[in-house]
């Protein structure tokens, strides 16, 4: 019965996801529950070109935006895909969850999810190259993200030098 | 339960109800006994909107031979001698009537049946009741105040005309779902019981009924020009079917996609242009004044969601929609722009900007200021917001070339060596390398000691007063080294905090900073928008003083822009809750303070412990009292803010009024058009903080002597009795 009930006051686009970061200081009972109060946001496949502009006017519709700090690639401390929003209250943040998640930034789908809260240095990416793990493997061709893979590219390059 | 959280499937559970009943009589007395204490509940607390789902799902057990029809008769008769109270609030009896007038689609027929006579008292009583109703709110409701092509109604009004058709065509109603027929010979059986008499509770000081509203039309059946055909506006169809998509949008809203199934899936919706309703309804909550039942954004992400499972029909009306919305801007309301505008941008920004703009060639060729222009326009800047300058060149066709807003660049007076004759040219290039050495606050205030002062022929007073130019110098500089993004420009803001808070002591200082601002940064609305915000949140300038210069003559030509706008309601915003959270804090320490005296009370007489509770509460006392002065202080200071905005909109509208007067032009320019609605607009947006000050208002301000079009919405603020 409960179930039901459950299913008819359902609010599922504001949980927390299966993403846990390795590089939190504490234990998973502690990120649980700042996940659970959080009011900053991470915002991934942002393309590279996004700015704290347009990703100020998107998430301004869900609320007073307070802070937005962009995602750096750690060694050329240039923008890599990503960022985090963070707002004055709760609510605005799970308005965000619920309606700007999914949605289009920049004609990318943008993805959101509850972040425990910015600490310096998670503002680069932890990828070997210094941009996103997920930008060192992918094999796909992505303009907005540096074109291919880092790992591709590299082997792009050693084919180039081999096949002659 | 689930007839509360699901009422458009009402009538199942009604249905169940019945054949329970049918089986066991206790049951279906027990199960009425606990609705009615429910009923009584939700009137306590204020929750009407719940209230009237409990009496329509009461009315449907007489269907299911639950309730005797007569005894449902005389809780209306009750609730419609409402209409006899006296010195109450017209939203109190309007309500009483709305309830029994929507119960009718289901339960007329049976009940009319059973008890015509009395039905038709009732009906003539509620006529009589909506004839003498004051009706002075409607203008400030309607969307558009165009009658034609579809008039917008006043719900009441609208209700009535439909039950009156219901009633001409025998009570006929062919769209509600009723299993129940189904089980007729099962249910025929039952025992029924009497609802026991119920007086509606009576009206008291803080009850909140809910606001009148105007039914938004924007559809008829020549809109649809295949398939099946649209209800008309008086067809109690139209009601019926129009209440449960707002029922699905209030369950599902915060499951965009569960929202946008269950709306598709509605039952009978192969005998409705279902897509045209969603639409209808959707827009209708996006536009409703004073506020949208739910955040703006999530009709947006519904739209798109409703797109994605109807690709091939869905995106199809919601152009004609746009359409629609765009020829008739003349008209709407000025608030509804403004949201259109939002919608739109971002609707576009999820579709790659495709538009086909050239159908809309005819705004180009009017006055920029008027709605059309005016429209695309604002949807070209926040589409640029959200892209980037050359996206919008690129979207747009070459004739719309003097609608794309400008490049949003910074505008640096003291930029090179053509600047040099500017007499704070020298000092911007001192300050500007200072700032750059990383000097401290100390020496740059030395190095801004050299500006001269514009406003006085002597400096010994050590440059302590208003120097504008210093102002000017000192931000301007500082702006441009930090115009890179929102986050460098705050970090300038940050850093040189203590040399702005001193730099803007004065009102005339806090006026110049702004003005300052905006001149650097008059191409980039938004940057404006996000550095007043952190000016006010850092307290380097304050409410008012955002206020005045809004309405300086030096921001006159921008009046009209959605930008001016949106800074002032969010400085109004940060007001109000600058001043709740103030009441909050004052709020718990008082309960901290209660809770410490039963503490005392009731711990018994140990003496250690009694010195340290009484120091507590002596600290507590202390707090509360400074508290008390802090949340009095913040109170004037948002009664000013009003007073202020007031004050300047009445000063510009009587000029604009005696210039037409004494000119014999017309007032109404799309000037005056826009002035006008933005005044309702602040009685709108923030009626429930306006509420506590109306008595202020009426005396200082909203006098009689005032010019009757200006009076005019204060009074139809007032009669909205929010």
């Amino acid at each position: 019965m409960a179930g039901k009930l459950n299913a008819l006051t359902s609010d599922s686009y504001i949980d927390v996801s299966q993403y846990r970061d390795q590089h939190f200081k504490g234990n998973r009972y502690e990120q649980e529950k700042l996940l659970k109060q959080s009011h900053t946001l991470y915002v991934g496949n942002l393309s590279f070109y996004t700015t704290e502009e347009q990703v100020h006017e998107l998430f301004s519709k869900s609320g007073d935006v307070k802070r937005i700090i962009i995602g750096l690639d750690k060694i050329k401390k240039t923008a890599c895909g990503f960022c985090f929003v963070e707002y004055y209250t709760r609510a605005d943040a799970e308005h965000a969850m619920r309606f700007i998640n999914g949605t289009r930034l920049d004609d990318r789908i943008i993805r959101t999810d509850w972040d425990a809260g910015f600490k310096e240095g998670r503002q680069y990416g932890r990828g070997k190259s210094g941009g996103q793990v997920r930008d060192e493997y992918r094999q796909d061709y992505d303009p907005a993200r540096g074109g291919y893979g880092k790992l591709a590219q590299q082997h792009r390059v050693t084919e180039g030098r081999n096949s002659f | 339960m689930f007839a509360r959280l699901l009422p458009e499937k009402l009538t199942v559970y009604t249905t169940l109800v019945g054949l329970l009943n049918a089986r066991n009589y206790n049951f279906g007395g027990e199960f009425v006994e606990a609705m009615i204490r429910q009923l009584k509940e939700t009137l306590k607390n204020n929750l009407y909107n719940e209230a009237v789902y409990l009496v329509r799902f009461l009315s449907d057990l007489v269907n299911c031979h639950v309730i005797a029809a007569p005894s449902m008769v005389a809780m209306f008769e009750n609730f419609v001698s409402v209409t006899q109270e006296e010195d109450v609030p017209q939203v109190r009896s309007d309500w009483f009537v709305y309830v029994v007038l929507s119960c009718l689609p289901w339960v007329g027929k049976e009940l009319y049946e059973k008890k015509d006579v009395e039905m038709d008292r009732l009906l003539s009583q509620i006529e009589g009741y909506l004839k003498r109703r004051v009706k002075t709110h409607v203008p400030m409701l309607q969307v558009w105040t165009a009658e034609k092509p579809h008039p917008q109604e006043e719900y009441l009004d609208c209700l009535w005309a439909q039950i009156q058709k219901l009633k001409k065509d025998r009570w006929q109603e062919r769209h509600i779902l009723r299993p129940y027929i189904a089980f007729d010979s099962v249910l025929c059986e039952a025992l029924q019981h009497n609802l026991p008499p119920f007086t509606p509770p009576g009206h008291m000081p803080d009850a909140q009924y809910p606001m009148p509203q105007v039914v938004f039309r924007m559809f008829d059946y020549t809109d649809a020009p295949e398939g099946p055909v649209m209800p008309g506006s008086h067809s109690v169809e139209r009601f019926v079917i129009e209440e449960n998509l707002h029922c699905i949008i209030k369950t599902h809203w915060r499951e965009r996609k569960t929202c946008a199934a269950q709306l598709l899936s509605y039952p009978g919706k192969n005998k409705i242009p279902l897509n045209y309703h969603i639409v209808e309804v959707i827009f209708g909550e996006l536009f409703q004044l004073p506020s949208p039942p739910h955040i703006d954004v999530m009709y947006t992400t519904l739209l798109i969601e409703l797109c994605k499972l109807q690709p091939g029909s869905l995106p199809q009306v919601l152009a004609q929609a746009t359409e629609m919305m765009y020829m008739r801007l003349d008209t709407m309301n000025t608030t509804c722009i403004d949201r259109l505008v939002n919608w739109f941008s971002h609707h576009l920004s999820n579709f790659q900007f495709r538009w086909s703009w050239d159908d809309w060639a005819d705004c180009l060729t009017v006055d920029l200021e008027k709605p059309k222009p005016k429209f695309v326009k604002e949807v070209l800047e926040k589409s640029m917001r959200l892209s980037y300058h050359q996206r919008i060149v690129d979207i747009v066709p070459p004739t719309f070339s003097a609608l794309i807003p400008a490049e949003p660049v910074f505008i640096y007076k003291y930029l090179d060596e053509s600047a040099s004759s500017l007499p704070g040219y020298p000092v911007s290039v001192t300050v500007g390398n200072a700032i750059k050495n990383r000097a401290s606050n100390e020496e740059i205030l030395t190095i801004l000691k050299e500006v001269p002062n514009p406003n006085q022929e002597d400096d010994d007073d050590e440059g302590e007063s208003f120097n504008p130019l210093k102002i000017d110098v000192f931000l301007q500089t500082l702006l441009h080294l930090a115009a890179k993004s929102f986050s460098h420009s705050f970090s300038a803001l940050g850093k040189f905090h203590e040399i702005l808070k001193s730099l803007t002591d004065s009102d005339e200082g806090k006026l110049h900073i702004l003005k300052v601002v905006y001149e650097v940064w008059r191409n980039h609305p938004q940057m404006i928008a996000v550095l007043v915000d952190k000016m006010i949140r850092t307290q380097i300038v304050d409410c008012a003083a955002v206020a005045n210069w809004l309405f300086s003559q030096d921001m006159a030509h921008e009046f009209t822009r959605l930008f001016i706008w949106e800074i002032l309601h969010s400085t109004i915003r940060k007001m109000n809750k600058h001043v709740q959270k103030i009441q909050k804090e004052l709020e718990e320490a008082k309960d901290k303070l209660e809770k410490q005296q039963h503490k005392r009370r009731d711990s018994g007489d140990d003496e250690d412990m009694d010195k340290n509770s009484e120091d507590e509460e002596g600290q507590l006392e202390e707090q509360i009292e400074r508290l008390q002065e802090k949340v009095e202080s913040a109170q004037s200071e948002q009664k000013n803010l009003f007073l202020v905005i007031f004050q300047r909109f009445i000063m510009l509208l009587t000029e604009h009024l005696v210039r037409c007067e004494t000119g014999s032009v017309d007032i109404s320019t799309p000037w005056y058009k826009n002035c006008i609605e933005r005044l309702q607009q602040i009685f709108l947006m923030h009626h429930v903080t306006i509420q506590q000050y109306m008595g202020t208002l009426e005396n200082l301000l909203f006098t009689a002597e005032l010019d009757h079009h200006i009076l005019a919405v204060y009074q139809q603020f007032c009669a909205l009795q929010l």
